[in-house]
């Protein structure tokens, strides 16, 4: 059984993503970020429970829809919010933006604006380490719409004669923008897929953070022995539109409904609360704490500055 | 056609581009029963920029048709439906994502013909999107129109008015070769005359924008309206600006262009993609092979910076012309401080 203090560490996870979407949310419709900004809202549990069972050397790769996966993996929120309002203090020194944060001391490759395009370039992360012998793993994140580009079939294939260290995490929101995963798959639990490259597929509750835990650190093992890569098709649910400006008018009303309570802030306080292993006052303090430091991250990068129009015009004389 | 539009479709009707593109699709598909829609989320979404709203509700989902995010197998689900009799217009969103489908544009749709001794057609359309000004960053924001300029076998158009986007598609889906249709996302929402009879562009005829006779300026796509504002200031400042927008790339109308350097003896091309390889320093070695001795200043080529795009709005301002920039490189040709 988890621990208080593990299922507390998790809550907090889980909680600082939802936090920081939901403040990002607001600056935008203040103005304060521009272009596009995918929320992880409602997915919360997938990068949480993954990042957790990983060691702080190994890697993951991530997508467009970014945010989370940096925050699980250890970002700082300071450096992330500025770089969303695009000031020199980010990440990449305003440069990348919301699709574009990579943070390597945290061992996260980055996000990327091209669906599908981190999954070969995590798998070539994932040969590097075999090649290193380094013992470390890779988790590669997706959704079902880049399963569905040919890069994903080629890359499993890959991954899979090669036995890489790679964790394929199929974050099955079940829609690309709008169009229904039902609508691009004859199979929309996707787990199937694992099985023509004879790699080891598993279903699982993707809004669970405990079970995306469990599952992670059992595909960690036999990634480690040598048994890699492992598919894992997390089934999860969008808290919104695909992006901010998206109300997501073609949401079902049925699951809308479903996964406002099978999500994970929800999931995980049940884990808390059975046994009395935790408190409301317990969460109570956590939420706080999450709170007043979005809010120093926000003042933070409000207050930095924008990045210096001289020392971009130097770099661009270079290139 | 919406209420709106009808009640305005006197003489001086005018649309939003993305309108105007959405009627030339309606009116191809309803004059020619093989045209179709392929796209990622083109059918029940009407497209991330509108241009395919209602067309399937007109149509149908066998002919508007939502794609997986599956781009070089649906691109190549274009050549191989349009090489068996049909004419496909094939979306994909954003120029910066036909990377994805690179070998089917360049290797398959553009050496089709040639390949099979001119036996083999390959009468399809990819409409896509390009150019920055949103903070879309580095994957979202390029222009890369010089890649199929490059390309023997392809068409490259870019229309800058509703207008030239209405007439230049109709084109493009009647064309028997592979066209790659080019919009900017910053011209989507621009309004302009557009008739209510139905009217096509035919390919390699340049427009002139605006007449004058100091300086040629050409300029095409998102350039195109930046090209007029600059002109318009400088008509104040007593520079009379010509601006001539080629509209297709290939085919290009060099005589338009020619006829326009001919009489006003200075020229500066602008153009949004960065500079090296790319269109504009092409056509400024055609004007000074074919017009060298009426010039009176050299070419001036103004472009994009060489540099990735930027997220932030200030970085990303400086990499594309902006009118003063413009403006200054008129008055560079013209000795004017
Ligand atoms: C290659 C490519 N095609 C299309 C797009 C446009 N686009 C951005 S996000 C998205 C949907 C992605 O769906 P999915 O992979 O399920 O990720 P999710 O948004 O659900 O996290 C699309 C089509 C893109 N960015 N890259
Ligand atoms: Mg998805």
């Amino acid at each position: 059984m988890a621990s208080k203090e593990f299922l507390q560490d998790l809550y907090r996870t889980l909680y600082t993503i939802r936090v920081f979407e939901t403040r990002c949310i607001q600056l935008y419709r203040q103005g304060l970020i521009k272009g596009y900004f995918h929320p992880y809202l409602g997915e919360e549990a997938i990068a949480t429970g993954v990042c957790a069972a990983l060691g702080k050397d190994d890697l993951i790769i991530s997508t467009h829809r970014g945010h989370g996966h940096c925050i699980a993996k250890g970002a700082d929120l300071k450096r992330m919010v500025a770089e969303v309002l695009g000031r020199e203090t980010g990440y990449c020194h305003g440069r990348g933006g919301s699709m574009h944060i990579a943070d390597l001391d945290t061992g996260n490759l980055g996000a990327n604006g091209i669906v599908g395009g981190g999954i070969p370039i995590g798998v070539g992360a994932a040969l590097s380490i075999s090649l290193r012998e380094t013992g470390q793993v890779i988790a590669i994140f997706f959704s079902d719409g880049a399963s569905n580009n040919g890069v994903f079939a080629e890359s499993l294939n890959l991954a899979a004669i090669w036995n890489l260290p790679a964790i394929f995490v199929l974050e099955n929101n079940q829609y690309a923008v709008s169009t229904p995963i039902e609508e691009s798959s004859r199979d929309p639990d996707l787990f199937g897929r694992g099985k023509g490259y004879k790699v080891e597929s598993w279903p699982v509750d993707g809004n669970d953070v405990l079970v995306v835990h469990e599952r992670t650190v059992k595909a960690a093992a036999l990634c480690r022995a040598g048994k890699g890569p492992v598919l894992m098709c997390c089934k999860t649910y969008r808290q919104g539109g695909h992006h901010v400006n998206d109300p997501g008018l073609y949401m079902t009303k049925e699951r809308l409904e479903y996964y406002s309570t099978h999500e994970p802030l929800t999931l995980c306080k049940e884990h808390m609360y059975r046994g009395g292993l935790c408190s409301e006052a317990d969460i109570e303090r956590i939420e706080k704490d999450v709170e007043q430091r979005m809010e120093e991250a926000i003042e933070y990068a409000k207050s930095s500055p924008e990045p210096s129009v001289e020392a971009f015009l130097a770099e661009v004389e270079q290139n | 056609m919406t209420a709106e539009q009808e009640t305005s479709s006197c003489e001086e009707r005018v649309i939003m581009y993305r309108e105007a593109l959405n009627e030339a699709l309606r009116e191809e598909m309803e004059r020619d029963s093989t045209v179709f829609l392929m796209g990622e989320g083109i059918a029940q979404r009407g497209g991330s920029y509108k241009v395919t709203v209602g067309l399937l509700d007109a149509f149908g989902p066998r002919r508007v048709i939502d794609t997986p995010i599956s781009e070089a197998s649906f691109t190549s689900c274009g050549v191989g439906a349009a090489a068996t009799g049909m004419r496909p217009v094939v979306e994909i969103l954003f120029i910066d994502f036909t990377s994805l489908a690179i070998d089917q544009i360049v290797n398959q749709a553009a050496k089709y013909r040639f390949m099979t001794g001119g036996r083999g057609r390959v009468p399809m359309v990819l409409r896509t999107q390009g150019g920055s000004g949103n903070g879309l960053a580095a994957q979202h924001s390029q222009s890369l129109e010089a890649w199929y300029y490059h390309v023997p076998g392809l068409k490259v158009v870019m229309p800058a008015t509703a207008y030239d986007a209405k007439g230049l598609l109709k084109s493009a889906i009647r064309d028997d070769d592979p066209v790659i249709f080019i919009e900017h996302k910053l011209l989507y929402m621009s309004k302009g005359h557009v008739p209510a009879e139905g009217y096509t562009i035919p390919f390699g005829q340049a427009d002139v924008k605006r007449t004058g006779k100091d300086v040629t300026l050409v300029a095409w796509s998102g350039m195109v309206p930046r090209a007029l504002a600059a002109a318009e200031s400088l008509a104040a400042e007593g520079i009379d600006v010509e601006v001539v927008d080629p509209r297709t790339l290939v085919p290009l109308d060099k005589e338009t262009i020619l006829a326009s350097v001919r009489k006003t003896e200075h020229v500066v091309i602008v153009q949004e993609a960065v500079r090296r390889g790319g269109v504009a320093s092409d056509i400024c070695s055609i004007i000074q092979e074919e017009a060298f001795d009426y010039l009176n200043a050299p070419i001036r080529v103004l472009a994009g910076k060489n540099t990735p795009i930027p997220f932030n709005l200030n970085l990303e301002r400086l990499c594309v012309p902006q009118e003063q920039d413009i403006i200054q490189a008129v008055k560079q040709v013209r000795y004017v401080q």
